[in-house]
């Protein structure tokens, strides 16, 4: 089934941990391992590696390469420093968003760009179309292997392996030509679980021996490979959007609850006229959260209505297995949308009683606050 | 993969255990695995008529939900709400799990229904 995909540097090592592989944005990936369920508790209550290298990653160089990123994202670039990351958007002139992204800056002429998979091709020609000769934007793609080891464990165990400190690398920080398992790694202190963890890069080569080692070291915490299906229910409840569901051309990040993401107030951007004229008159439209009170699980676009008439739909749903609850994210008219307020969601041609709850549904309570968290 | 031989299959992965002129249906060992974690079953009322490939129950994994089918005609007599409770017991033990018990309509439907020899070839071919 897997000949016409593409496949990470640890395709093989999927098989060979007993990964259910799918089909992902184009690319072959486990969507689990043991099951959603076991994975899933396993990242709330210790630790889990991800493969993630499917991620697209952008290089952009130059002299320019400041000014671009500027225009080109919603966020503030002048606010980030040498091995910082930021989360940001890319968003069109009319304020719908090209992509969510993490960017990297490595230098004042050097960033990186984490990108979703389903979006590389578009988002490379977004920066050709938009960048000037002192730019220089590469596709790294497929030549850097990426991992993510999250949980509350994950420290420990990554410390296991490494001589850097890692107690000191705070959330959204990079520690770059770092050595784990004696392999030449980028860490930084990021991820998309809800759950304190790092997003690891090496070359294609060394992934399976990195992924082989991290594992082996996580044996006696009970860490654990996860897929897909984790990867997405944790996010879920953590809040997190998702491209193609939360976000989307025809959505802008204050739709979609992003609006600390978009600096208004730095140098114009790309969407800025748009978005402060969104902005000011306030919008049409909100992403909530909801819980389910009736029985069924929610899924994207199944119809929202109130008082029998139509008022939005769910962008990502799924039974919680933290919370044991089943939850969803919905975009619907802003107007009344406030916690505690009665929704309906249509699920197989009934009405169904949910009730609006804030984002995230699950808060991780560190014991050692290291920063803003990603959304 | 487990495939008891005193059970009659569909090719949508469903058994049937005939008992009289009433047969108990569930999912069987193959179709939960290829789910996942089941985490929710809807289930109909008692006293719907269903025909043979018609959609009466629903299995949703965290993953999706999927219908699943009458593979015989007849009036439901008893649905089994320990599922609705405990939906994960069609992961660890699908042929105890029955969905529903129907009351046949047409005994004749079970001579089109897959033996477990047959069944098990199905799955190999998947």
């Amino acid at each position: 089934m897997d000949n016409h995909l593409l496949k990470t540097p640890l395709y093989e090592t999927h098989r060979r941990y007993g990964g259910k592989i799918i089909e992902f944005a184009g690319w072959a990936l486990p969507v689990q391992y043991s099951g959603i369920l076991d994975e899933h508790e396993a990242v709330r209550s210790r630790a889990g590696l991800f493969d993630v290298s499917h991620m697209g990653k952008l290089e952009v160089r130059g002299k320019g390469a400041y000014e671009f990123l500027q225009e080109l994202s919603t966020g503030d670039i002048g606010m980030l420093a040498d091995c910082r990351a930021i989360y940001s958007l890319l968003c069109y002139p009319e304020g719908g968003v090209v992509d969510d992204i993490l960017i990297y800056r490595f230098g004042p002429e050097h960033f990186f760009l984490v990108v979703n998979a389903s979006n590389i091709n578009k988002d490379y020609d977004w920066a050709a179309q938009n960048k000037t000769d002192a730019v220089e934007v590469t596709d790294l793609s497929g030549s850097v292997a990426q991992m993510a080891l999250q949980g509350p464990l994950a420290e420990k165990i990554l410390q296991s392996l490494t001589m850097a400190n890692l107690m000191d690398l705070k959330f959204f920080h990079i520690e770059r030509n770092i050595e784990i398992a004696g392999i030449n790694c980028m860490v930084s202190r990021t991820g998309y679980t809800g759950e304190d963890g790092f997003e690891i890069y090496t070359s294609p080569a060394h992934a399976p021996n990195l992924w082989d080692a991290i594992l082996e070291a996580g044996r006696p915490y009970r860490a654990v490979p996860v897929g897909l299906g984790a990867r997405d229910t944790l996010r879920l409840e953590a809040g997190l959007p998702l491209y193609g569901h939360e976000l989307s051309p025809g959505i802008t990040p204050l739709e979609a609850g992003l609006s600390k993401f978009v600096k208004l107030d730095k140098p114009d951007f790309i969407g800025r006229a748009a978005l402060a004229a969104q902005y000011a008159k306030g919008v049409d439209r909100t992403l909530i959260g909801f819980e389910m009170e009736d029985r069924g699980i929610p899924r994207s676009h199944y119809p929202v209505e109130s008082g029998g008439r139509e008022i939005g739909y769910v962008t990502s749903g799924s039974y919680s297995p933290t919370l044991k609850k089943n939850i969803g994210m919905a975009l619907i008219e802003a107007v009344g949308a406030e916690q505690g307020v009665k929704i309906d969601v249509v699920i197989r041609n009934k009405r169904m009683k949910a009730v609006i709850v804030r984002i995230p549904f699950y808060k991780k309570h560190y014991k050692n606050k290291r920063g803003g968290i990603k959304p | 993969m487990n495939i008891p031989v005193d059970l009659k299959y569909s090719r949508e992965h469903e058994w049937v255990r005939a008992e009289g002129g009433r047969a108990s249906i569930g999912i069987t060992d193959h179709a939960q695995h290829a789910l996942g974690d089941i985490v929710f079953v809807e289930l109909p009322e008692p006293g719907a008529e269903f025909g043979a490939g018609e959609a009466f129950a629903v299995v949703e994994s965290v993953k999706a939900a999927s219908d699943v089918y009458s593979p015989v005609s007849g009036k439901i007599t008893e649905v089994n709400e320990q599922l609705a409770a405990s939906p994960e017991l069609v992961n660890s033990d699908p042929y105890g799990s029955w969905f529903v018990v129907v009351e046949l309509s047409d005994p004749g439907e079970f001579d089109s229904l897959l033996s477990a020899e047959e069944y098990g070839k199905l799955c190999k071919e998947e």
